[in-house]
């Protein structure tokens, strides 16, 4: 059996699946959200590096790096926000993000 | 051996990251002293901006990633004013609450320049790279006042959320570059008009991006975020967060719909007519029974969103069009109308109760007039400036054949009146309850200019509806 496409969309469509799914099932912490962001960002850099092989294109690989750099700054800033949010509240439990109804 | 791009074109943008970064570094070695000074040059800049976007060229560079046209120079003019309007209003009450930095205006520069990009964007990369730099440094500021638990918080539901969003918009560029091999364009919309019908891998891409703007948007079924963000984060900041955005949103979606993907106009037709009619339903159902001014604007603007998606889902140049004029008026009621609420001080102590409006006819007529024109206007009565906004979207949805839209929009503004015209009421007709401390002079200035422009935008509907329609010709 060879690798195909297919199977590389497949992996990529789980795993951005599972990271949804850590946003919205996870009730415990904010850290796993954080986690389950980057695994979205990692399926689709999946995505694009396996259209990019597939498609004989290299657009798709420069568009993975540059997803790389943002998903970096991206966890920077999640974790700063989320350091000035303990220091007030004491806790990171996602169930106490609830000063405000929604 | 290429040549180099013309850097030319994307002066606007290169003028405010240059500035920005000299404000960063003037913050920097001047210290806090030097905050109030960053911040009066952050307006500078913005309008000398606004003034090079105007002055500009048409042209594409960077390999088609980065397009400077009429369209986009109109909605530029549009997110720059509402900049500069942000960081003038943010001054002083930031001082009042304590949490004044250098940091702030200049975020909010940043913050601008990805709106910038994401208005002339010209490819899937340019559009991720714009929309990124513009959410980043909105997290910072949704969560700027570090020691209020609320402003974190909003910070913190802002950051997960958009994440998720731009996490969804990526997928969905990936599938449209995998199924058409482009992420120009104009390369899309010519792989996706050769099939004659989308693939699915290509209808799911659509879904995806649609999805993913619609967050930034606030969009029913993604405005979640809107109220509580809207609530959480420090006043002035949310004045900032409803007007600029949500513009710099709007016109990615239209372009996002218009240019890469008209040839397939069927698939994300129904979808956007979809969340326009949620939109617009939600915000004039939910917003009736809220106290909290902000929330109440928040409600509002997704009811707004709506209204001007009734323009992209009849996905014609009048539909365009009417979004053109209706984010123009929006920009000046919203100002107008935060401009108030940034004044609502009294003993010393913010108040976001509407209540707390009570009998503002007669202890500050002068702001209750306008206040009171500008909550007409929100609500869509003539001879207002949002009466023209939903009159040409409106239109636009009935040529295009979008009757029960149309019809469902103007009941919608209907019920929405109701919540609008309650505060006029409170004003005017309720028992007063001590007068606010007088009103800065720069919010006093900003009220009277978006009241006088919301009053008599018949008058100037003439000029700014000959820019609007030029502006809407370059997309077709």
């Amino acid at each position: 059996m060879t690798l195909g496409l297919a199977h590389y969309l497949s992996v990529a469509a789980i795993l951005f699946t599972l990271g949804v799914l850590g946003i919205f099932l996870n009730r415990k912490n904010v850290i796993v959200i954080l986690m389950s962001v980057e695994l979205i960002l990692l399926a689709v850099n999946l995505n694009l590096v396996a259209f990019s092989h597939f498609l004989g294109d290299l657009v798709g690989q420069v568009f993975a790096l540059f997803v790389l750099t943002v998903a970096a700054a991206e966890a920077a800033i999640g974790l700063a926000i989320l350091v000035a949010f303990f220091r007030n509240r004491g806790s990171i439990a996602v169930e106490d993000i609830n000063v405000m109804k929604g | 051996m290429t040549a180099l791009p013309d850097f030319a074109l994307a002066g606007p943008e290169l003028l405010l990251a240059v500035g920005a970064l000299l404000l960063l570094l003037l913050g920097a070695y001047g210290g806090e002293r030097r905050a109030g000074l960053v911040s009066d040059l952050s307006a500078l800049l913005l309008l000398v901006a606004a003034v090079a976007v105007i002055v500009g060229r048409d042209g594409t560079t960077f390999d088609g990633a980065f397009v400077v046209d009429g369209f986009g120079r109109f909605l530029k003019v549009l997110v720059l004013i509402g900049s500069a309007l942000a960081v003038v209003m943010t001054r002083r009450f930031a001082v009042a609450e304590k949490f004044f930095h250098f940091e702030l205006p200049v975020l909010i520069v940043l913050a601008t320049i990805g709106m910038l990009l994401m208005v002339s964007a010209g490819d899937l990369i340019a559009v991720y790279l714009g929309l990124e730099l513009q959410s980043l440094a909105l997290y910072v500021v949704a969560a700027f006042h570090r020691d209020d638990g609320r402003s974190t918080e909003a910070g913190l539901k802002y950051f997960v959320l958009g994440a998720l969003s731009s996490g969804m918009l990526l997928y969905g560029a990936s599938l449209i570059y995998g199924f058409t091999g482009h992420v120009d364009f104009a390369g899309i919309a010519a792989a996706a008009s050769a099939g004659g019908k989308a693939s699915l891998g290509l209808t799911f891409g659509i879904v995806f991006v649609a999805a993913g703007i619609a967050f930034k948007v606030s969009a029913v079924p993604f405005h979640m975020w809107t109220p509580d963000v809207y609530e959480g984060a420090p006043t002035p900041v949310t004045a900032f967060f409803a007007a600029a955005p949500k513009i710099a949103a709007m016109a990615l979606f239209v372009r996002v719909a218009m240019e890469a993907l008209e040839p397939v106009k069927a698939e994300w037709q129904q979808i956007v007519a979809f969340m326009s009619l949620a939109s617009m339903i939600l915000g004039a159902f939910a917003a009736i029974g809220q106290r909290n001014i902000k929330r109440l604007m928040a409600y509002s603007s997704i009811g707004h969103m709506g209204f001007a998606l009734v323009g992209l889902a009849a996905g014609s140049e009048a539909g365009v069009y009417g979004i053109l004029i209706y984010l123009a008026t929006y920009l000046a009621m919203t100002a107008g109308a935060f401009a108030v609420i940034l004044s609502m001080r009294r003993d010393g102590v913010m108040t976001e109760d509407i209540d707390s409006l009570a009998g503002l006819s007669r202890t500050n007529p002068l702001v209750a007039y306008l206040l009171g024109i500008i909550m007409f206007s929100l609500a869509g009565i003539p001879p207002f400036a949002g009466f023209f906004g939903k009159y040409f979207v409106f239109a636009a949805a009935i040529n295009a054949g979008l009757y029960w839209l149309a019809v469902i929009g103007i009941l919608s503004s209907v019920v929405g009146a109701y919540y609008y015209l309650r505060i006029v009421k409170i004003m005017f007709l309720d028992e007063p309850k001590g007068a606010f401390e007088p009103m800065g002079g720069e919010l006093k200035a900003v009220l009277g200019i978006s009241g006088l422009f919301v009053a008599a935008f018949a008058l100037v509907l003439g000029p700014l509806g000959d820019a609007a329609l030029a502006a809407a010709r370059t997309l077709f």
